[in-house]
């Protein structure tokens, strides 16, 4: 465990972009998760810099769904401090945006498009209150920016996989947040959707706000995200979204489920446990950069 | 005709019975769309059976009836709450063994009473015939309270209902929420009881919502259509059990269900007939597309 600890080197888990020093988003000190049976986070110390663009990457199982909902106030940890854009979770958690995994989703549940994207208002609304003019124009922003707005009145499940996502994403969007969490936001989704998603991530970061994501897609996390976060239990290492390309920490992170095959000026990454709905056996290979 | 609409009106115990009967609906209709969505019908047959032991009290004690199911029901719906909470053993079981054993408890202490009880009995069963204009007012003031409760936090609620995670990030206190359906239904049931009785009540909740469910995709549209059925049902129900005497609680629950079938074979979103219909014209789309094709 040391050993690997070390292998990253020193300070791990400074995210910070090229212009330091910069202001903070998430600060986790030591911090102990999990639930009953089973302890998810393990004395995980996590700094994310605001306007951070960042994927924690691990196998299942390795806490990174733990990890969102400690930083959402969702699950509170055994022990250890959670400082979120300066306060407490739950203390600004109108400024924090939450989306789920889609198989946590009812989608039969009797609503519309506008409806799901109309609820990122609702804690800005306020008890008792309808919806004002400047919610309805944030939520037809939001659509717009998703490409949904032709789809305002449909019933949510009858949408494809990829226009759930959008939108949830307008869902978050709409809320104007700081901090956007989300859980698998791009798993399973066609090219064309993933990449509009992480365009639009990329402009809220760019905008200063927060994005951290977890993602199964190893590819991904080295094209689309700025940082990037190994995580098994606990963050193995922390840094520039290239060290996505690092054999020795994918194997830090992954164990024996990953291999990593030089092929010229390419790596490519077998992860054959990254896909949950994948027949046992079945693998699948991704370029790790161009 | 007019005749046989207005006859039965000339009755002060069916003019009762009828608003009673549509107020109950209504507030029905309105807590049931949550209780359907959130899974919750189980929970609303357990509390209503666990209100039994606490009219049997309040008799035993002399205090006003509703007053013993209040507390019985919200208490009982506020415990599986905890116990959903904790979680040590499946929900479902846990509720089971709630259910059966309060309903248990409230039966041997109906059998200490000597005599004939016929509140009792039309708690069980259910009697809006019997209703006076004090338990009216006492339905229109619990009720009332239970629809402006939801009016104010409809966007909280359905939030939370739909998806919890989400709404509990964005600032949103699910399990204050969680606590407050279930104690809103807790006083439904119990406003309920007198007009269909603890054995039916879950019909009242369940079954407007669900054929709602059938028919619209938007939430508040479901919500009018659960109030729509439980108003004619009510209505229907009621004359039905006029004209045919008949128990009036049990009818006002067959309309409800008969048009849930209705709704379950004929809606245009899902239902199983026209759904097939629908199905057999796109083969023949197709069977006339296929040749183009081959050419």
């Amino acid at each position: 465990m040391e050993r690997e600890r070390d292998r990253a080197g020193a300070p791990l888990s400074a995210i910070a972009p090229l212009s330091a020093p910069a202001a903070i988003a998430v600060r986790l000190r030591q911090v102990t998760a999990g639930y009953s049976a089973r302890i998810a986070l393990d004395e995980v110390d996590l700094e994310i810099a605001v306007g951070s663009l960042l994927a924690v990457i691990g196998p299942n199982g390795a806490g990174k769904s733990t990890l969102l909902k400690v930083i959402a106030g969702l699950l509170l940890p055994f022990s250890g401090t959670v400082e979120v854009l300066g306060g407490a979770p739950r203390a600004v958690a109108k400024r924090i945006a939450y989306v789920p995994q889609a198989e946590m989703v009812d989608w039969s549940f009797p609503v519309t498009v506008g409806d799901v994207v109309m609820m990122g208002r609702v804690p800005l609304i306020g008890i008792g209150r309808s919806p004002g003019k400047q919610d309805r124009a944030a939520v037809d922003a939001a659509l717009e920016t998703v490409a949904m707005a032709g789809s305002r009145n449909r019933q949510i499940g009858a949408l494809s996989g990829g226009q759930r996502r959008r939108v949830f994403l307008a869902r978050a969007l709409a809320a104007e947040p700081e901090l956007y969490l989300l859980d698998e936001p791009v798993t399973g989704v066609d090219v064309t959707t993933q990449e509009d998603l992480m365009r639009i991530l990329g402009a809220e970061s760019d905008a200063g706000r927060t994005v951290v994501a977890t993602t199964h897609d190893l590819a991904s996390a080295a094209h689309h995200f700025h940082q990037v976060a190994f995580m098994n239990g606990r963050i193995i290492a922390s840094g520039p979204a290239d060290l996505v390309l690092d054999p020795a920490l994918l194997t830090a992170t992954y164990g024996g489920h990953v291999i990593v095959l030089p092929a010229g000026d390419r790596t490519i990454i077998d992860d054959a446990h990254h896909h949950d709905d994948a027949p046992t056996g079945e693998r699948h290979f991704h370029d790790g950069a161009g | 005709m007019v005749d046989f609409l207005v006859g039965p009106m000339a009755y002060g115990f069916m003019q009762r019975g009828l608003v009673a009967a549509i107020l109950v609906g209504i507030v029905c209709a309105v807590m049931g769309a949550f209780v359907v969505l959130r899974g919750l019908a189980f929970i609303g047959d357990a509390v209503s059976h666990a209100a039994f032991p606490g009219l049997v009290i309040a008799y035993m004690l002399g205090i006003p009836l509703y007053i013993g199911g209040a507390v019985a029901a919200v208490g009982t719906a506020l415990a599986i709450g905890a116990v959903a909470r904790r979680g040590a053993l499946r929900f479902d079981t846990a509720v089971g063994v709630l259910f059966a054993g309060t309903f248990a408890f409230g039966i041997v202490l109906f059998s200490t009473i000597e005599g004939y009880v016929a509140d009792l009995f039309s708690y069980l069963l259910g009697n809006v015939l019997g209703i006076t204009f004090a338990d009216i007012i006492q339905i229109a003031i619990l009720g009332g309270v239970v629809l402006l409760v939801v009016a104010l936090l409809r966007k909280e609620l359905l939030y939370a209902s739909f998806d919890q995670a989400g709404a509990a990030a964005s600032g949103l206190p699910v399990v204050t929420l969680d606590y407050l359906l279930l104690g809103l239904v807790g006083v439904t049931i119990v406003v309920s009881i007198q007009a269909v009785g603890i054995i039916m009540v879950v019909a009242m909740l369940v079954t407007p919502a669900a054929t709602g469910q059938l028919l619209v995709d938007k939430f508040w549209d479901l919500v009018k259509i659960a109030i729509a059925v439980s108003i004619v049902s009510a209505v229907t129900g009621l004359y039905v059990s006029f004209y045919l005497n008949v128990a009036s609680g049990a009818s006002i629950v067959l309309v409800e269900t008969l048009l849930f079938a209705l709704a379950l074979l004929f809606s245009p979103k899902s239902g199983w007939l026209v759904g097939r219909r629908r199905g057999r014209r796109a083969e023949e789309l197709q069977a006339v597309a296929r040749p183009t094709v081959d050419i």
